[in-house]
């Protein structure tokens, strides 16, 4: 059975320990949520995870498919159907979506093997009216100069076309209008599906009002505090983060 | 063709060299590969006078010629190595060890069968991409000294256009090639001027009549192929008034253990109206010390365009540059060059303005890889008295590693107020974020390093010519892919 095992982790960051014990599950068709306060190591969890070459595990493991992905180089964390949505992502200037896409593709095939030019933009097109996006963005530079809610939606479309099992989306509204927010929350229910899993990182419970999530996690200074279902997350926006504090931590 | 006549005189070597094919049975385990050529012709290793006699007996030279060659002699022995402003690695040249004439000994051949199979076997290796193997029908291949292959001149010689060698072309249009020969880049211009001017052995000749627009781009491939062989063409392309051409040069070497020395000269003549765009594109092997020197002449409302690309190489040291000598006269440079660890990019460009409202245009991208080292250097000079003249320079430097190196050392003078003038420079690093993004996205570390390098220079590589950026894109891929780890 494929799932995403996170398996009591600890994370380092430049010798501080930020990730203090993470026992997670994630399933295919899922959708899981982790929510909490700045600086409480959500963002953490998910680069580590992805192999960010900042972050060190000190112990713990994560599994995908019965494999451990944290003696893989990131690319293959990737290639095995990882797929991290970036907070803030990376400018690529001067390389095309569409042709980033396209390479990013084409590594996942067998050596010497040529990816097809036609088939690819073909299924580019496809997924990009699904998502609604204008064909013309894929004639851009990664990133560059884009607003907020153009990243997001860039990350989409290659979440689209890359078809991970798991994704990591880190923070998707940050920096989003409520206008792009809708299209980037349209975006993911696009994808999802019972063939991809979703650990989905946020702050705010307002992006679980677009994407309703099937399990809450929330997270306090390294570690699960509380799990639930969506309700939570209504819980915890009603009572705000120091209730989170006050009556779970030191309980 | 009697242009073909090299051939049939075989004359002795100079006595006190080395036996002429010593050079044929080089080891394979040296470098990366080579064919077996028999060297019938070959001027032996040093430079004296009797090498320069022995080159232009081989080439039945007239009398002028020799003596023109005689005084470049001079002049190079008399020259200093330019090492008060240029790296002391110059040094390193040991002009005693190296060979400055060699030729194949073979006819160059007038069709596509009757080229030898181990020449084309390196062509297979070089890695001529499929779109430019139609036009290999039409391909001027110098084959070390002299050009092993030619028929493209049939072709365009319909519109009037004398396409080639420049030994062929001295023996037969003497006059006009004597009228711009060393006039754009006098002899003395620099050492290496000299030199080349002493010993200089193939290259092409172009004359394209009055408003001649030729459709194809001419292109010719040079590469060296025995170890401690200098190549010296010469290049000289005459654009007459309202015609146009594009020529071509892919450079590519396999690799030897010694240095070996590549010093050419091209000169354009852009007259009055005309167009000349020259586009190189070039990988030398790891030991070549690639020391040209290119420059153009354009008349009123001429365009002289130089695209470059520098990759590979011990030390490059290239400015192609245009003297603006007509009113409304425009000078291009677009140059790439690629430091990999051990290498030196000395490249930039030079724009003499020498007329009213003349506009030059400078856009240079370098990357430095590892322990590679890049350089630009750029003089534009505007006098006085002109007035409405335009320069703009953009250099950007891509920073592959914390120990790569660049510099940048811009000359511009500008004088009087009736002139505008811009300059921007930059450097960036490929950032370990960016890398970690793209390979979060499955690219391995290597693909993510040339994506990122392919997009530094995509901007300038999207003017090239479709066969040339997927050659120019694979050669990136290449040098990056040994970058990482």
């Amino acid at each position: 059975m494929s799932q995403l095992e996170i398996k009591a982790l600890h994370v380092n960051l430049a010798e501080r320990e930020i990730v203090k014990g993470i026992t997670l599950t994630v399933k295919p068709g899922e959708v899981h949520a982790i929510m909490g306060p700045n600086g409480t190591g959500k963002s953490t969890l998910a680069k580590a995870i992805a192999g960010h070459p900042d972050y060190t595990i000190t112990s713990g493991e994560v599994l995908l498919d019965g494999r451990s992905l944290l003696e893989m180089e990131p690319d293959e964390r990737a290639r095995a159907g990882l797929f991290l949505a970036f907070q803030y992502p990376n400018e690529v200037p001067g390389v095309t979506i569409a042709n980033f896409l396209r390479a990013a593709m084409q590594a996942r095939l067998a050596e010497g093997e040529e990816l097809d030019a036609t088939g690819y933009y073909k299924q580019l097109y496809a997924k990009m009216d699904s998502l609604k996006i204008d064909h013309k963005f894929t004639s851009r530079s990664v990133n560059t100069g884009f607003s907020g809610g153009e990243k997001k939606r860039c990350e989409i479309l290659q979440m689209a076309m890359l078809a991970p099992k798991f994704a990591l989306m880190d923070e998707t509204d940050s920096g989003l209008d409520i206008d792009a927010l809708r299209i980037v929350s349209d975006g993911v229910n696009t994808l999802r599906s019972s063939t991809l899993g979703i650990l989905l990182i946020t702050h705010y419970q307002r992006l679980l009002n677009y994407i309703v999530p099937d399990f809450v996690h929330v997270m306090y200074d390294g570690r699960i505090v509380r799990s639930g279902d969506k309700d939570l997350a209504l819980e915890l926006e009603a009572k705000g983060y120091s209730w989170v504090k006050k009556e779970i931590v030191h309980a | 063709m009697s242009s073909l006549s090299d051939t049939e005189l075989i004359p002795t070597p100079p006595p006190s060299e080395n036996s002429a094919n010593s050079v044929a049975g080089i080891d394979q385990a040296l470098g990366d590969f080579s064919y077996d050529v028999k060297y019938a012709l070959d001027a032996g290793t040093g430079l004296t006078e009797k090498t320069v006699d022995y080159i232009s007996a081989v080439k039945k030279e007239a009398p002028w010629l020799r003596e023109f060659r005689m005084n470049a002699l001079k002049a190079f022995f008399a020259k200093p190595l330019p090492t008060h402003w240029a790296t002391r690695d110059l040094e390193n040249i040991n002009f005693d060890k190296i060979r400055y004439y060699l030729a194949s000994g073979q006819k160059p051949k007038r069709t596509w069968d009757e080229v030898p199979e181990d020449i084309k076997r390196t062509f297979e290796r070089l890695g001529v991409p499929e779109q430019e193997r139609k036009y290999l029908a039409g391909v001027e291949a110098q084959f070390d000294s002299e050009a092993a292959y030619s028929n493209i001149r049939e072709v365009v010689s319909k519109q009037g256009v004398i396409f080639l060698n420049s030994t062929a072309a001295l023996r037969e249009h003497p006059d006009i090639f004597r009228k711009w020969f060393g006039k754009v880049i006098p002899t003395g211009d620099n050492k290496f001027s000299a030199l080349n001017s002493a010993v200089f052995s193939g290259g092409s000749f172009i004359y394209v009549p009055p408003g001649v627009k030729v459709s194809h781009p001419l292109q010719a491939y040079f590469r060296i192929n025995a170890e401690n062989f200098g190549q010296f063409e010469r290049t000289l392309i005459i654009c007459d008034e309202g015609s146009e051409v594009t020529y071509m040069e892919g450079c590519t070497a396999p690799k030897f253990s010694t240095s070996t020395l590549h010093s050419a000269v091209v000169e354009l003549v852009a007259l009055k109206g005309a167009k000349i765009q020259y586009i190189t594109v070039q990988n030398w092997a790891p030991n070549v010390y690639n020391l040209v020197t290119k420059r153009g002449l354009a008349l009123e409302e001429a365009v002289i365009k130089w695209i470059d690309c520098n990759i590979g190489s011990h030390l490059t040291m290239k400015y192609p540059g245009a003297v603006l000598k007509g009113r409304k006269a425009r000078g291009e440079v677009l140059s790439i060059a690629l430091a990999n660890d051990g290498q030196h990019q000395d490249t930039g460009a030079k724009m003499v303005h020498a007329a009213d409202e003349t506009t030059s245009n400078i856009i240079a991208k370098s990357i430095s890889v590892g322990q590679g080292r890049s350089t630009y250097r750029g003089l534009v000079h505007i006098p006085r008295h002109l007035r409405g003249c335009r320069s703009n320079t953009e250099c950007d430097a891509l920073l592959i590693n914390t120990n790569s190196r660049t510099d940048t050392y811009p000359a511009i003078t500008v004088r009087g107020d009736l002139n505008s003038v811009q300059h921007e420079a930059s450097v960036s690093k490929v950032s370990e974020e960016m890398i970690f993004y793209m390979q979060s996205r499955g690219l391995t570390e290597g693909q993510a390093m040339s994506l990122a390098v392919n997009g530094f220079v995509n901007d300038l590589v999207r003017q090239f010519p479709m066969e040339y950026s997927v050659e120019l894109k694979r050669l990136i891929d290449l040098e990056m892919e040994g970058s990482v780890g």
